[in-house]
């Protein structure tokens, strides 16, 4: 098990590779679906104003 | 005739929002199986590599990178001609979202490369590299074209002005892919896009082949959440949209 992690010595290169593209698909996924729910999140802010019948002001939206 | 009526289907923003909607967690699921299963196969099935010993593994999150880096780069670019053809909204909307993924799986391929390079090349970069400069130009084609759309409030003309670039940096793509064997510098020449028989051996290559269907179908159901997102954004007011969030009944 030991000589899994050590990598033949390229330990520090192969694990900081596999550990940088870990985290950016990480981050891409947590980015796709705040997008999605801060959009979503809006336009039920809007469909309510709307539904309100009343302008909504900039703060608002 | 099946075709040209899916054709004005995929112009409809909400047949696009709930296609998208209904792929993403097919994609999400095999893509999540597919990552892991062929790390596995790359970190612990593959064999070590003759010359480079384990230090090759990093190719399995290298190659599928740059692959997706340029595939991400044909999708933007070919949505974006769509789109600019003939005035699709959601053509745009897809070449929108592609480019935030096209510029990280670009940097992730440059980032991994670097890390490889340090130990077999010596350096993490050289300027006078011809692969390293194209791909480096990817990133900047990606960056410029979401910074280019950012400068604009009139979306319309964000939209037409951004697939100009988007098309014309089309002509980096086959300069990345060639580099290797135009110019003979420090990256290494191709291993599986040749003409003859790959130059790797099965137990090596399956694990990077299934990598590379992994990281694609990651990139789908990004691309279809993304996707979703930027519809809403185009569509925030209309009555569909208010349907969805509950803000005005049926």
């Amino acid at each position: 098990m030991t000589e899994f992690f050590l990598m033949g010595g390229y330990a520090a290169y192969v694990w900081s590779a596999y550990g940088i593209t870990l985290i950016v698909l990480m981050v891409n996924i947590w980015a796709a679906y705040r997008r999605h729910a801060g959009m979503l999140a809006r336009a039920g802010r809007e469909g309510r104003l709307e539904a309100s019948g009343r302008q909504p002001t900039v703060r608002e939206i | 005739m099946g075709f040209v009526r899916w054709f004005h289907q995929l112009a409809s923003p909400p047949y696009v929002y709930r296609l998208a909607g209904r792929l993403a967690p097919w994609f999400a699921v095999s893509g999540v199986i597919l990552i892991a299963g062929g790390s596995y196969g790359g970190l612990v099935l593959a064999p070590p590599d003759y010359l480079q010993g384990d230090g090759y593994r990093i190719i399995y999150v290298h190659v599928p990178s740059a692959y997706l880096g340029m595939l991400a780069y044909m999708v933007m670019a070919t949505s974006a001609a769509v789109g600019f053809i003939w005035r699709m909204k959601m053509a745009h909307g897809l070449a929108v979202s592609a480019a935030p993924l096209g510029a990280s799986f670009t940097f992730l391929a440059l980032v991994t490369g670097g890390i490889w390079g340090k130990p077999m090349w010596g350096t993490y970069w050289q300027w006078a590299d011809a692969r390293l400069m194209s791909e480096l130009l990817l990133l900047f084609l990606f960056l410029g074209y979401m910074v280019l759309r950012a400068s604009f409030d009139d979306r319309e003309k964000a939209d037409r002005v951004s697939a100009i670039l988007a098309v014309v940096g089309v002509v980096n793509v086959p300069i990345i892919h060639y580099s290797v064997e135009w110019w003979s510098t420090l990256h290494q020449g191709p291993t599986i896009a040749r003409l003859d028989a790959p130059a790797i051996t099965m137990d090596m290559l399956a694990p990077l082949l299934v990598m590379i269907v992994g990281f694609t179908v990651l990139f789908a159901w990004l691309l279809c959440k993304r996707l979703q997102g930027e519809i809403l954004d185009r569509e925030g007011r209309a009555r569909w949209v208010a349907q969805l969030t509950g803000g005005v009944s049926a």
